[in-house]
């Protein structure tokens, strides 16, 4: 089998616009989560979100220019722009910009969003009620699509291969980089780009979450201490908008060109529950079916899997997750470190497993566990290290990331190591 | 320069992001102002919105350069 490793990675998160910055932010600690101030909220129960921080693209600041002409901005959602905008840097940190046309039609695309397109969906919808069908934009269809952010990225750098995109809600990210990754497994692409982007953070999509009594509504004078995931006083996700993308590779196409190798795709697994549209079942079997999954993929034993970054969202799911991963590791639970990075950069949505992915790498680079911040009161008991406030040092081999979404679609990755 | 020919040529380098020198009457919206033919359906609507006109297609599709469409707008609010 044709082995699959990491060699570019690209980010802008609420933490901020690159790498490194998220890194840093992570390691330290820091909440991405503020007060939304750019349109009205005042008559929405949650009014908190994982805000991207804007500026001229310096100090770890996101400038849409540097991913989009200004011109063509105007005729897509966010989500297209935050996607570019991490492809912009996952293909320059890879250095794989193909010219010869071999090796363009052997790299791919395959990058997804959860409901992409959404705020621009019901700002058209207001133009065709109150102006009519010619007012409707003819960049209202490509601008809203979510494989355009695929398409929008595979003309930018020139990759011919494979185009796709995957849409399973909050599991999006996961699945597109494994399914990327099993592309390239099976021959069909030696280079792809892959990962999840979203801008939900607009009127329609707070309230339609909001309705659902998923977000967080307690927290609205102290937005940094909303996201506590496994905490008593948690009350709900915290909404986050952003993007992360990866180049995946054939090992011996990155070793041929010396390129830098963050780590290796080894396990990737998926399930569905089959139980409810929004709600995981008690017993957190899809949760369980898809870790095994996964393990069996990478043909490794639970004891192997140094750490979990949970997909703990800061709701009632999230004891449901630990339990699931208890029932799998048994004994070696009480050696597992498994903690939530979406009590900094709050719920990406689509794009929350594919920045994870990336947390997940960075933190079997460099031995180290990100924290789970907010977690004064833990409400589930286990012998999981669910690394409270504070990161820690821990020398990784293997780690595992979890991603669950609506609908009850599950995506699990592993990630090894770098060991030649 | 007409008070039409300066909206249109407004209009065109706000939806085109092109230079203010290269919006010249001669100009082809595709040939020399880089717009597709998406960005060409968008402009007919942005002229719409301006002069409160209704273009029929068969008319948009006679509207090429900006002297094309200050033509038009100049009969059409004339």
């Amino acid at each position: 089998m044709r082995r699959v490793v990491i060699t570019g990675l690209g980010m802008v998160t609420p933490l901020g616009c690159g790498v490194e910055q998220n890194w840093a932010a992570i390691k330290a600690g820091k909440s991405g989560i503020r007060r939304i101030e750019s349109f009205p909220v005042d008559d929405i129960a949650c009014q908190i979100a994982g805000l991207i921080p804007r500026g001229d693209g310096t100090n770890g600041t996101f400038n849409p220019d540097l991913a989009m002409d200004p011109k063509d901005q105007r005729k897509v959602d966010d989500f297209i722009i935050f996607a570019l905008e991490a492809a912009r840097q996952a293909v320059e940190d890879s250095g794989w910009k193909p010219t010869d046309y071999d090796d363009q039609v052997r790299s791919g695309v395959l990058v997804g969003s959860g409901i992409g397109g959404i705020n621009g969906i019901v700002e058209a919808g207001y133009t065709l009620r109150d102006k009519g069908p010619r007012r409707v934009s003819p960049f209202f269809i490509p601008g809203r699509l979510i494989n355009l952010t695929a398409g929008y990225i595979s003309i930018a750098h020139g990759y011919k291969g494979p185009n796709s995109s995957v849409v399973t809600a909050c599991s999006t990210g996961s699945h597109a980089i494994g399914d990327a990754a099993r592309l390239i497994a099976n021959d069909e692409a030696d280079v792809m780009i892959a990962g999840g982007s979203e801008s939900p953070v607009c009127r329609i999509s707070l309230a339609g979450f909001a309705s659902m009594k998923a977000l967080c509504f307690a927290f609205n004078d102290r937005p940094e201490q909303g996201s506590r995931p496994y905490d008593r006083d948690r009350d709900g996700f915290v909404m986050g908008e952003g993007a992360g993308v990866v180049v995946v590779e054939e090992l011996e196409h990155a070793k041929k060109r010396g390129a830098t190798i963050y780590g290796e795709i080894v396990g990737y697994g998926m399930s569905g529950d089959a139980y409810h549209i929004t709600a995981p079942s008690e017993d957190g079997d899809g949760a369980y079916r898809c870790m095994k999954a996964a393990l069996r993929h990478a043909k490794i034993s639970p004891d192997e899997i140094g750490y979990v970054n949970a997909h703990g969202t800061s709701t009632m799911a999230d004891g449901i997750e630990v339990g699931a991963v208890e029932r799998l590791f048994g004994d070696a639970a009480r050696d597992l470190a498994m903690s939530s990075t979406k009590s900094m950069t709050g719920h990406l949505l689509g794009a929350a497993g594919a920045i994870e992915a990336i947390y997940t790498t960075l933190a079997v680079r460099d031995g180290v566990l990100p924290p789970t911040i907010n977690l004064d009161n833990p409400n589930v008991e286990t012998s999981i290290d669910l690394v409270p406030h504070k990161a820690k040092e821990k020398k990784l081999r293997y780690a595992l990331s979890n991603s669950f979404g609506f609908g009850g679609t599950n995506a699990s990755l592993i990630v090894k190591a770098f060991e030649g | 320069m007409s008070e039409v020919a300066e909206k249109v040529k407004n209009i065109v380098i706000d939806h085109l992001g092109v230079d203010a020198d290269k919006v010249v009457l001669e100009a082809s919206f595709i040939e020399d102002l880089g717009a597709d033919s998406l960005d060409t359906v968008e402009l007919v609507m942005a002229f719409e919105e301006a002069f409160g006109v209704e273009i029929p297609d068969d008319a948009a599709e006679t509207i090429l350069t900006v002297g094309d469409a200050v033509k038009f707008l100049e009969k059409a609010t004339a």
